[in-house]
């Protein structure tokens, strides 16, 4: 996969700049949610490696079947990820320096997914609150870290957290 | 998995067939709409909480719109529309005439008056995506873009469109729009974007999360107005379906066969 080369790179330029030793989560934007929660919607480094899928499964589950409540969906990824300016004003979630474009930028992605969807959370999401009302959705409140999946709940299918690269 | 949800449903077909269809244009004429076409499946209410299980074809969404009490001149439905899907937050292209931007910006709901010259009587009504059973749009989308959702929602996969606007030409409504230029302003639940046709998808985002009711339908309701009744046509124990038994009412176009999903009465 193209994907192996970038991501060594990355893990060398930024390794040590966070808690985290293997680098793996340093693209999380500080200021946003998802800088107060433990882990991403799956295990972080089955994201990193395989968050296409994983948008691209919940795209066709939303537009041909309607269900807009799981994880996986693309409002929740800029709901949780979406970085704050000083006057607590959400940054486009593509501008330069943010979350999806900072990564992407560096491994030569393009995306024209933001040419239709919102960049910031704009007037009530799909029902991302709903669901979270509903319990069974995740958080994207930094304080309810129980609400945040854990490798226990991960499919089968989905790599544990810890295996190896 | 697509092409499950894509399946025309044959059984709802015959009754069609079978049922009386006369002849007739948006002006004049008059016809039986076929009822029957909506009664197979089982009745079951909507679910109250966003759906995890995929839509299914147990339900069929649909509308009567009554136009003698359409008002004139009142767009709270095509403003309430514009809200909730986003459309109020097009902007002209810089240096664009107005006139043309007018004709070119996305709609999905349009305030359509008709006169009868013979007699001069005028009516209004809102026109907006018929959802048909069989839907012209979904016949010529060569990237199978266009289609129908298993709940009779016609709609357009953004994902897969190419841009090429049969349908726009195929859609005997007008109900289709394309959009010409970057959409600098969106919301979360209605993405939008260069490149694209797009359509009323009977608010679908809302019936996802379990409501039963489209933005128009409540503004309507909320103006005094009550002209807009939304509900499930598979269910007949449903006000709609005890309307539409009540009421005459008919398709527009009823000669093309579509079966719509949208009725009109007091046309
Ligand atoms: C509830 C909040 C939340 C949601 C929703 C969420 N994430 Fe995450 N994501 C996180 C957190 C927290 C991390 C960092 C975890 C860590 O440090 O190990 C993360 C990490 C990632 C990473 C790895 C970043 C890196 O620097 O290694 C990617 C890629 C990612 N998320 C993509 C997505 C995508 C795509 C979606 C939408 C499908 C999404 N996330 C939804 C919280 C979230
Ligand atoms: C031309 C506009 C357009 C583009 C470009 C686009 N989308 Fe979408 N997308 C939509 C629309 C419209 C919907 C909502 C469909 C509905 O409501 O039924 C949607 C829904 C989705 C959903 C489900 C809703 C959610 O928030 O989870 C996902 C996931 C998704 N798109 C992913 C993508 C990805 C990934 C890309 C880029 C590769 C992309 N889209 C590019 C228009 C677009
Ligand atoms: C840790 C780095 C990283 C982060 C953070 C990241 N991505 Fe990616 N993304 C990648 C890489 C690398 C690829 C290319 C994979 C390939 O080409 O095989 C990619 C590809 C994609 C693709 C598929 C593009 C295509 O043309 O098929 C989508 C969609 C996508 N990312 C969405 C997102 C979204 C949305 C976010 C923000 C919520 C995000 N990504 C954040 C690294 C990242």
């Amino acid at each position: 996969m193209i994907l192996g080369l970038p991501l060594t790179l990355l893990l060398a330029a930024f390794g040590s700049t966070t808690a985290h030793a293997t680098g793996v989560g340093d693209f999380v934007v500080p200021s946003s949610n998802a800088a107060g929660v433990q882990n991403c919607v799956e295990p972080t480094e089955y994201m990193r490696r395989n968050h296409m899928e994983v948008i691209r499964h919940q795209r066709d589950t939303t537009v041909y079947g309607g269900i807009r409540s799981t994880k996986h969906s693309m409002a929740g990824c800029v709901t949780c990820h979406v970085g704050y300016d000083a006057e607590q004003k959400p940054v486009p979630i593509n501008a330069d320096g943010q979350f999806c474009e900072a990564c992407h930028d560096y491994a030569a992605v393009n995306l024209n997914c933001f040419d239709c969807h919102a960049t910031i959370p704009e007037g009530e999401g799909w029902n991302q609150e709903t669901a979270a009302a509903h319990g069974h959705q995740l958080s994207v409140d930094g304080a309810q870290h129980g609400a945040v999946p854990t490798v226990a709940q991960v499919p089968e299918t989905m790599p544990a957290e810890n295996q190896d690269q | 998995m697509k092409d499950d949800n894509r399946q025309v449903d044959s059984d709802r077909r015959r009754f069609l067939g079978a049922a009386a269809v006369a002849a007739g244009s948006v002006t004049g004429g008059a016809g039986v709409a076929a009822l029957g076409a909506f009664s197979a499946g089982l009745p079951e209410s909507a679910d109250a909480s966003p759906r995890t299980e995929p839509v299914t074809d147990r339900h069929r969404w649909g509308m009567l719109v009554d136009t003698s009490k359409c008002a004139d001149g009142c767009t709270a439905c095509v403003e309430a529309c514009d809200q909730e899907n986003g459309l109020g937050l097009q902007s002209e292209p810089f240096g664009d005439n107005e006139a043309k931007w007018q004709n070119q910006r996305a709609v999905w709901i349009r305030k359509v008056k008709l006169q009868d010259n013979a007699s001069g009587h005028v009516t209004n009504l809102p026109l907006m995506c018929q959802h048909c059973e069989q839907p012209p749009c979904v016949n010529v989308c060569p990237t199978g873009a266009s289609f129908k959702r298993a709940d009779g929602i016609v709609m357009v996969d953004r994902h897969t469109c190419i841009g090429c606007r049969y349908c726009i030409m195929a859609c005997p409504y007008k109900a289709r729009s394309f959009i010409h230029e970057r959409v600098e302003q969106k919301l979360t639940r209605a993405p939008r974007g260069i490149g694209c046709v797009e359509s009323c998808n009977l608010c679908a985002h809302r019936l996802d999360e379990g409501k039963t009711t489209t933005a128009c339908q409540e503004a309507c309701t909320a103006g005094g107005h009550q002209a807009i009744m939304f509900g499930d046509l598979k269910d007949p124990t449903s006000p709609l379906r005890q309307a539409l038994a009540a009421q005459p009412n008919r398709q527009i176009r009823e000669d093309l066969q579509l079966n719509t999903g949208v009725r009109y009465a007091g046309l």
